[in-house]
């Protein structure tokens, strides 16, 4: 029987379906004790509509497994950053297509900078490989993703934008 | 169940063929997440400062979806409901968050649904109509979102310190997603300013439209003063956001409106329930459902 782990970290992102729950860092802990599984998960975003799905897709890939008794619970804090999407859940993204986030480490203390021209390009084409790319919209089809377009090989694509 | 698209989970056989039609359909959003109240702390108030921050969010957010379909480009369309969906998160965790701090059984649904306009604690700033339609257009709506989320930022930027494990978490969220609405705010403010006499002339007008709502945001209430280790004294923000906004300002070539600050009712505003006519128009399409069928199903 594989472990409870195993089955959770496996269960596909709703939204990213390339990616596994383990892959975008957003499963947290599990654990089993005498048959009872409790799976934490974080939320990407405040209003991700993605985490209700998380929770019942979760419970049916262990019920699946055989897991019965099954609590998914959800932690706000520390708040989930792309920083924690794995190097795997990255080289996923890239040959899906996307462009996976640059990492940011960790936020300076004080009040947050204010960016009054969109940041340099640090996006390379996950098609052609040109660094010269350009963002069209800093929002897309999810809360997670921009939408830029490749100046070489003229291809539009979506990159994870850093949070 | 995992499903390919929305239209799937939406039209998913559940069995009992009802479909949900009021409230989320979805879990508790604070389901697991640490929410014992610090010992000292008054329930009712931090109730009642849970619903000032949820309020906010969520009449901001009803406010920026009505845009949806209806703003200069398709990519703004995305934008500003990518927006509205932060903030309506934010809302639905502040909102259950003082539902239970309450005690007294209403769940997030109730609390949005089920009051009335005199109930709802958001500042007057979130709900005057700033377009699309006759009060104002999208560079109104930008001036607005300037100002709210260059606030909202500085206010969460301290609450992410506070003595409730809720607030701070939600606080700490929230501030990641409200740098970026600040930016988009100030890079449109920018554009507009900066673009055709026109752009720029709805620009000045925008700003003057909201600046008699920018005083009350660093208004204290007597429930934010209540409650030191836990709520964030709104007049101790004004010197960050003061900053940031005549720093965007003067890069926009762009001053302070000269317009007197709106009276308040009494000495009281938004957070005593006291709002301008906008609110009730604002509540009446997004409670109507939820209140002509109670727990409505199809």
């Amino acid at each position: 029987m594989v472990t409870a782990r195993e089955v959770a970290e496996g269960v596909l992102d709703p939204e990213l379906p390339v990616l596994t729950l383990a892959d975008l860092g957003v499963l947290r802990e599990v654990t089993e004790t005498a048959g009872r599984v409790v799976v934490t998960i974080t939320p990407t975003y405040s209003g991700c509509p993605a985490i209700d799905q998380m929770r019942s897709d979760l419970r049916a890939s262990l019920a699946g497994a055989g897991y019965r008794d099954v609590e998914v619970r959800t932690v706000l804090a520390p708040a989930w950053t792309t920083d924690w999407i794995t190097d795997a859940g990255r080289r996923k993204l890239a040959e899906y297509g996307i462009a996976p986030p640059a990492r940011i480490g960790p936020r300076p203390a004080g009040p947050v900078p204010l960016n009054l021209t969109p940041p340099p390009s640090r996006v390379r084409c996950p098609r052609c490989g040109s660094a010269e790319t350009v963002e069209l919209s800093r929002f897309s089809a999810t809360a997670c993703r921009a939408l830029r377009r490749c100046e070489s090989c003229r291809e539009p694509f979506e990159h994870v934008k850093e949070l | 169940m995992s499903f390919d698209n929305a239209y799937d989970a939406i039209t998913e056989d559940s069995g009992d063929d009802r479909q949900w039609a009021f409230g989320t359909g979805f879990d508790d959003p604070l389901s697991g997440v640490d929410r014992a109240v610090p010992g000292e702390v008054s329930t009712s108030d931090l109730s009642v400062y849970c619903l000032m921050l949820a309020d906010d969010a969520l009449i901001l957010s009803q406010r920026l979806t009505e845009w949806c379909s209806r703003a200069p480009e398709l990519e703004e369309d995305v934008a500003l409901a990518n927006i509205a969906l932060d903030l309506l998160g934010q809302a639905r965790l502040l909102l259950a968050r003082a539902g239970e701090v309450e005690g007294a059984g209403r769940d997030e649904d109730a609390l949005a649904y089920l009051r009335d306009e005199h109930e709802f604690r958001n500042v007057r700033l979130v709900e005057i109509d700033c377009g699309p339609g006759p009060g104002g257009d999208f560079a109104t709506t930008i001036a607005r979102l300037l100002v709210f989320s260059t606030w909202r930022l500085a206010v969460l930027g301290q609450l992410a310190h506070s003595g409730d494990p809720v607030l701070a978490a939600v606080a700490a969220k929230g501030v990641k997603e409200l740098a970026y609405h600040r930016d988009h705010a100030a890079q449109w403010t920018l554009r507009l300013a900066g673009g055709t006499d026109f752009s720029r002339e709805r620009m000045v007008a925008g700003l003057a439209t909201v600046w008699p709502l920018h005083d009350e945001l660093f208004t204290p209430h007597p429930v934010e003063l209540a409650l030191p280790a836990v709520a964030v004294d709104p007049s101790t923000v004004r010197p960050e956001v003061d900053e940031v906004l005549d720093t965007v300002l003067a890069e926009a070539d762009l001053s302070r409106p000269r317009v007197s600050p709106l009276a308040m009712v009494g000495g009281r505003a938004g957070r005593d329930g006291v709002h301008t006519e906008a609110l009730g128009y604002l509540l009446a399409p997004m409670q109507h459902l939820a209140r002509a069928l109670p727990g409505a199903r199809w």
